[in-house]
């Protein structure tokens, strides 16, 4: 137990060394949730008014931190991928250590540097004036929900960087999945005001039920049902994701 | 008990249709260096990825340290250091930062870590580097940086994956001599290589691999007298043109001697093996004047190790390396 403590640990630093080293990195990352809030919720602000009601950034805001948590997760798999490419992985593989260390301390570096960015995104739309209605435990909350949906994406990230032959591929789905998978939920606009086959595929789309209950705490107030619809939602996202890749990796990482 | 720290019996791997390693079985004794010897594409790597047990092999019975590798892999990492053949620094880190990492790794206990980090970067010349990022560092000092990450737990056994691919002349004599300290401390060395002066300078036992099989194994001086012949080295001072013809007919003349076993044009050069130079060096000069060729220089030495690949696989090593590269 101990052993793995400190090869974790050893692990996360290293990840945690990327991260400070690589400062623009994350201001790139946070260049899409950014133009998203500013630009598209000054944008649209006129012709939203009636469709939402209120603020349109405040609407976006759920939208915008769900966003950053998929994206985020999604790419966390991506330096993996390359250790694998460069030798690195596999040499880390000749040390004695518990395979599962590898992606242990992957999954807090995704993480963390998610929760981050998450609270960067909220400071900025404080900064235009959005006001969590639920307060300081609403933040929190949000946060949470934010590591729900991470949990699962970060795995289906992982998964991918194992499989995947190179990182070409990885940026492909990359580019592909996030924007597709908002415009299917209620990140923009009501589920309502889809067309019938795009709300079919919202309904079982877990970010749906994330961005209502942030939205909920941001705009309202604490509402149980749609934090326990959003609780099973992800919850049996972030099962079904373990399960499979459990069984995915364990091939992967003999 | 033996003192082989390795034992192969029967190794074999393949790769799809491609048999990466045929029915290979050596022993490795303790403290010594062990060279695989092979040119591009032989299956060095291959062998050490399957000793260090990276890979897993399709056949054969393999011991590391008394250790089957199938039966506890995790005894054998804990036990070897591996030093891979290509550079795996993380451009990111620092010196220092890729030490930690690697000892706890090794779960070095925190009580006389940074004294053993301290041992290892003097041992491969890094005093003073500690905190310097990799991204800025010469290819030659990653290569030390791999080298001291390998050594950081005190491995009794390591595996060298073409220690100096791509260094210069000082580099590759520094990194010759931490493995020979090495050797003093009692450390074993399992080494892949590519070049002839490595294997000679370094080994105490090599092993030719081709084509995933072993040829011979010997130390360098008995595969060297096992050849019982000598190599005389001619070159012929003429115009480009006329070279290649003159030493044409050169050749053709030589190998109608009784006493030269073979010859191979290599460029410019002519190298004829004989029994004894002493008897083959008047014969040849005399052929070369009744043909007037110019002969500039005409040398003759000991066989080397190339002389043994030739010996045990027909055909020149550099040949070898040109086709597969
Ligand atoms: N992962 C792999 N998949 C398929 N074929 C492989 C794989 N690894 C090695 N091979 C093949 O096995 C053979 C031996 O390769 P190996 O890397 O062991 O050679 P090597 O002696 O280390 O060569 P080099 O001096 O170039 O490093 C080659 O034909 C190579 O193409
Ligand atoms: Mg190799």
């Amino acid at each position: 137990m101990l052993e793995f403590a400190q090869e974790t640990k050893a692990q996360l630093v290293r990840w945690m060394i990327h991260l400070r080293r690589e400062p623009f990195n994350m201001a790139f990352n946070l260049l899409n949730p950014v133009i998203l809030l500013i630009f598209m919720g000054g944008a649209f602000q006129g012709l939203a008014q009636d469709s939402v009601g209120g603020d349109y950034r405040a609407y976006l805001l759920p939208g915008v931190l769900a966003l950053t948590v998929f994206g985020n997760s999604m790419a966390g798999g991506i330096p993996l991928l390359f250790d694998k490419e460069n030798g690195f992985l596999l040499r880390l593989m000749s040390a004695p250590i518990t395979r599962v260390s590898i992606l242990v301390s992957r999954f807090l570096a995704i993480n963390i540097n998610t929760s981050l960015q998450c609270l960067i995104i909220l400071g900025l739309g404080f900064i235009f004036g959005i006001r969590i209605a639920t307060g300081v435990g609403g933040v929190l909350t949000l946060m949470v929900i934010g590591l729900l949906l991470g949990f699962g994406v970060t795995v289906i990230s992982l998964i991918l960087a194992f499989i995947l032959e190179n990182h070409g591929d990885f940026f492909a789905i990359l580019g592909i999945s996030a924007l597709p998978l908002s415009f299917l939920s209620s990140a923009f606009v009501p589920v309502d005001s889809l067309p019938v086959w795009m709300r079919l595929i919202a309904w079982v789309n877990p970010m749906t039920y994330t961005i209502d209950a942030m939205r909920s705490l941001i705009l309202s107030g604490w509402h149980g049902s749609l934090l326990a619809q959003m609780a099973v939602a992800l919850v049996l996202f972030d099962g079904a994701m373990l399960w499979f890749g459990a069984k995915v990796l364990r091939r992967h990482l003999a | 008990m033996s003192n082989a720290v390795i034992r192969i019996e029967n190794l074999t791997k393949r790769y799809g249709l491609v048999t990466a390693l045929d029915d290979i079985s050596l022993e490795v004794e303790r403290g010594t260096i062990f060279g695989l010897l092979g040119p591009n594409g032989a299956g060095k790597t291959t062998a050490v990825k399957i000793l260090t047990t990276l890979a897993r092999p399709d056949g054969g019975k393999i011991e590391v340290i008394g250790t089957d590798i199938l039966k506890d892999p995790v005894r054998v990492r804990s036990l070897i250091g591996y030093v891979p053949q290509e550079l795996t620094v993380d451009p990111y880190l620092t010196v220092q930062e890729h030490l930690r990492y690697y000892a706890d790794l090794y779960h070095l206990s925190a009580v006389g870590k940074d004294s053993r980090i301290r041992e290892v970067l003097g041992l491969v010349g890094l005093a003073g580097y500690e905190n310097r990022r990799a991204r800025y560092l010469s290819g030659g000092t990653k290569k030390k940086i791999d080298l001291a990450c390998g050594l950081i737990h005190r491995p009794p056994l390591l595996f060298l994956d073409e220690p100096s691919l791509g260094l210069d002349v000082q580099a590759r004599r520094d990194v010759w001599s931490y493995i020979l300290r090495l050797k003093e401390q009692g450390t074993t060395s399992f080494l892949c290589t590519n070049y002839m002066d490595e294997a000679e300078r370094l080994c105490d036992i090599v092993a030719i691999i081709e084509h995933g099989r072993i040829a011979v194994i010997g130390s360098p001086a008995q595969l060297r007298s096992q050849l019982k012949r000598d190599v005389i080295s001619i070159e012929i001072a003429s115009a480009d043109e006329h070279q290649r013809k003159e030493l044409e007919v050169l050749e053709k003349a030589v190998s109608q001697l009784r006493i030269v076993q073979g010859t191979v044009k290599n460029g410019t050069q002519l190298k004829v093996y004989v029994e004894s130079n002493e008897i083959a060096l008047p014969q040849i000069l005399q052929s070369a004047a009744s043909l007037s060729i110019p002969i500039r220089t005409i040398t003759y030495s000991r066989p080397g190790l190339d002389e043994v690949f030739l010996h045990y696989t027909g055909h020149p090593f550099a040949d070898e390396r040109k086709i597969d590269a």
